[in-house]
């Protein structure tokens, strides 16, 4: 095929060329740096919290009064939360992964230190939060009963024994056991021993990897305390595979029977608090799609409708470039070359576009390097719609007949 | 003549239906895209009070840590400690102040029908009326005295209010709240910042309370604020450890009337803070600031960055099918060569046959505009299922539909004045020679 009467055919409708050229490379930046965005979204959401997320569920209560015995209350919830049928384990807890609130605390290895090791996130929990939450254990061993103690308005000590995740086992001590190792969670206090080590477990708040880097997301620290000041209480439960739902109206049921001087806020599932802790990058991610979609659409039809313009301008030269021999096939692949050259010279710009397009979104949303494999992807898509796109009209220059070039208009 | 070239005009887009919906259905989707991605972010990012937005100020002092800063690179915290809430309410010098915190307690309704219910209110003085400017239905706030004496007294939203009182007056009335009885002075109409730019950091777009008490009242009942509490050292035990301690969990503003007014303040707190580092407080340098409402809002990042990439992405977007239609419409006019160089034979003028077109494309653009805003529409509730606490910012006001509506006028002639410019400069004679 020759491409030299395609090119000098185009130099004589530049503005077409432009037109075209212009939407394909915006097309290109756009679609790009969705997909890159959108991919990183997905992955996010794909990450693992590290706890059983299908038959758990969480419940709270709040006692009325300054009157109220937080203590035994929860001591009573708890038991009466384990005794349920259908309920496989029980554990007061002040939050949840994925929950967006909670408790941090910095951790250091000395006591001089001025600024801290590591964040961490505390989950407050009896010895039978490992279990409740259905997490790993990777080394040592979990609380015991007779660790267990309350954590008061008057405390400021931590307990001498932490379980701790991987993640931060290996910020805190790289390349050794984190196990029996101590730290001290407030430089004035008692140092805290690390007894165990948890193979995962998110924190509560989503995006919080900003300053430590992606593995942050995991630091988190079991301490083994009830938390009992002001008069909240919050319990996670896990139930039997596939009876989450049914033990959940029961468990408020009965908790709702058991104290009438509290009330008892409504039970919400681990899957509810992902999907509303999520929400955010969930929505990005839909919103991109469509616009990812809306805009191949809109570059196909305008395609499309360039290409069907052009074929019926040019149904004369056709006729007589067909009454002089060329065949319906060489047609088809002059339109078929010339939408190639356009699109070439489009996602040539493109690539520019897309990197600028990038370096904006680094500059401004601290947004990661485009990864050449997206830009690949989006010229190997934007190639073949445009083939897709101009293979109609061009199968209809290809059926001019001949007979054009002798009839006037 | 405007008539006619209508009519010429919507007769040459009949005359080629699936390209005109191309080019309409294009501009539509843009406008759509772009105007509701752009609703968004104008609603989140716009004065929530901006008859007074320049006088409302946010007091900030750096009490934190002198090895590390609240927030890097040297922000100080977005809330202040009770001693210092406490002093700055005792000094009274701003033309009004309010020290709060947000709160949960039980509601423990009189009418045995309704169940006791969490609720969400915000302990203030009674300042916070008269600054945030609350609509009241009935009664009002309570007094300075109710204030200085711990009153039990309580302002009710009107949704709880609707609850509680079926909507009737409750002036005077009770409300026991965590097993304590308060009485009603005022009931508030309904009253929902778009923003709630009072306690950004608990929530921008959280809902508002459902029922205000007095400060003092809920210090002294030992309330533990159920917003965000940060401390850089570890209070004392107790709740006079607490009070006394470096953590942060109130929210205090204060209203001033004037910039005169505002740097006599400034210095007020930088003497207050200096007099303070002399008893072995505040060790960070003095950094004291009072941002207004506008500054307070970009400060803490109210606009999320996903909501400006959507921005600048529907905006690209729109270029997109912009530059389609552009190409369109110069194809529909250039196939048309003929008829516009027999025109010109026959007399018509190129500024006749300039305004002809412009009027075509300008049908266009009115059309996709229309539908556009009907997009916006659409789009805007797709935004309130995905963002379930976007309800209060992704709505259309008035606003938001003339600036679509200029937004697919300009668009449209844009797009149009180029294709027609084009077909006016096509020469009678080469069109007419080939026929």
């Amino acid at each position: 095929m020759e491409i030299r009467p395609i090119l000098s055919a185009l130099m004589r409708s530049k503005v077409a060329l432009v037109l075209i050229g212009l939407q394909i490379a915006l097309t290109l930046a756009i679609v790009c740096n969705s997909l890159f965005i959108i991919s990183q979204r997905v992955q996010m959401m794909g990450r693992e919290s590290g706890i059983n997320e299908a038959d758990t569920f969480t419940i709270g209560s709040l006692g009325f009064g300054a009157a109220f015995d937080i203590k035994t209350s929860i001591q009573e919830d708890v038991a009466l939360l384990r005794s349920l049928p259908g309920v496989a384990d029980a554990t007061p807890t002040n939050t949840t992964p994925m929950s967006n609130g909670g408790w941090s605390t910095g951790i250091n290895l000395t006591r001089e230190q001025k600024t801290s090791t590591a964040p961490s996130a505390m989950y407050f929990v009896d010895e039978h939060g490992l279990n409740a939450f259905g997490a790993k254990l990777a080394e040592g061993r979990f609380f015991t009963a007779d660790e267990i103690t309350f954590r008061e308005r008057s405390s400021v000590d931590w307990p001498p024994v932490i379980v701790i995740t991987r993640a931060l086992a290996n910020k805190l001590f790289p390349d050794q056991s984190a196990l029996g190792k101590q730290v001290y969670l407030d430089t004035e206090g008692n140092p805290n021993t690390i007894i165990g080590v948890v193979e995962r477990m998110q924190v509560p708040w989503i995006g919080w990897s900003a300053e430590d880097g992606p593995d942050a997301e995991f630091y988190s620290t079991f301490v083994p305390q009830n938390v009992a000041f002001g008069n909240f209480g919050r319990y996670l439960v896990r139930t039997e595979p596939g009876r989450r739902d049914e033990v959940m109206k029961a468990a408020e049921a009965a908790m709702l029977k058991s104290n009438h001087s509290r009330i008892v806020r409504e039970p919400r599932t681990i899957e509810r608090i992902r999907a509303e802790g999520y929400q955010g990058h969930r929505a990005m991610t839909i919103i991109l799609i469509g616009v990812i979609v809306s805009l191949l659409a809109v570059t196909a039809l305008g395609i499309v409708g360039m290409a069907s313009f052009w074929v019926t301008q040019r149904t004369k030269q056709i006729g007589t470039r067909r009454a002089l021999g060329a065949t319906r096939g060489s047609i088809l692949r002059y339109f078929m070359t010339e939408n190639f050259v356009i699109t070439s010279l489009g996602l040539a710009l493109g690539v520019l576009l897309t990197y600028g397009l990038n370096y904006w979104l680094m500059a401004n949303y601290a947004a990661q390097r485009l990864p050449l494999v997206y830009l690949a992807g989006g010229i190997v898509v934007l190639m073949l719609l445009g083939q897709a796109a101009v293979f109609g009209p061009a199968t209809r220059a290809s059926r001019v007949p001949p007979a054009v070039a002798t009839r006037s208009v | 003549m405007f008539y006619y070239y209508l009519q010429l005009g919507l007769h040459s887009l009949k005359r080629n239906p699936l390209l005109t919906a191309l080019m309409v259905f294009g501009i539509a989707l843009g406008i759509g895209t772009s105007m509701t991605s752009l609703t968004v972010f104008y609603l989140m990012g716009s004065d929530p009070i901006p008859w007074k937005s320049d006088k409302l100020h946010v007091v900030q002092m750096d009490n934190w840590s002198v090895e590390q800063p609240y927030r890097t690179p040297n922000e100080p915290p977005d809330q202040v400690t009770y001693l210092d809430a406490n002093a700055l309410m005792q000094a009274g010098k701003a033309d009004l102040q309010t020290a709060m915190f947000k709160l949960v307690w039980p509601l423990q309704p009189d009418n045995q029908d309704i169940k006791p219910f969490s609720s969400l209110g915000r302990a203030t003085y009674t300042d916070f009326f008269a600054m945030f400017e609350p609509p009241f239905k009935y009664g009002g706030p309570w007094d300075r005295a109710q204030d200085k004496d711990h009153g039990r007294v309580v302002v009710l939203s009107s949704a709880t209010n609707e609850k509680l009182f079926g909507g009737q007056d409750s002036s005077g009335k009770k409300v026991r709240l965590n097993e304590i009885d308060y009485t009603v002075v005022g009931v508030l109409d309904k009253w929902q910042p778009r923003v709630k730019f009072y306690d950004l950091t608990n929530g921008a777009f959280n809902d508002s309370e459902e029922y205000f008490v007095p400060f003092t009242t809920a210090i002294e009942l030992q309330t533990q604020a159920s917003g965000n509490n940060s401390c850089w050292d570890n209070p004392k035990p107790g709740w006079d450890g607490y009070l006394a301690s470096e953590c942060v969990w109130i929210q205090f503003w204060v209203q001033l009337n004037s910039t005169a007014r505002k740097d006599e303040y400034l210095s007020f707190l930088n003497n207050y803070v200096g007099e303070q580092k002399k008893l072995g407080r505040f060790p960070r340098a003095l950094n004291n600031r009072l941002p207004d409402v506008n500054e307070w809002i970009v400060d803490q990042g109210v606009v999320p960055s996903d909501a400006k990439i959507q921005v600048g992405l529907s905006f690209a977007f729109l270029i997109v099918c912009l530059v389609n239609t552009i190409g369109l419409l110069l194809a529909k006019f250039m196939r048309k060569s003929s008829e516009i160089g027999l025109r010109r034979a026959l007399g018509a003028t190129r500024g006749q046959l300039f305004s002809q077109h412009l009027i075509e494309a300008g049908v266009i653009g009115i059309s996709g505009g229309l539908i556009g805003l009907f997009l916006t529409w659409l789009g805007l509730m797709a935004v309130r299922s995905l963002y379930k606490d976007l309800n209060s910012v992704a709505h259309m006001d008035w606003f938001m539909v003339l600036t679509a509506i200029a937004l697919s006028v300009t668009a449209a002639v844009l797009a149009g004045l180029f294709p027609t410019w084009k077909a006016c400069q096509i020469t009678p004679a080469t069109q007419l020679k080939t026929q």
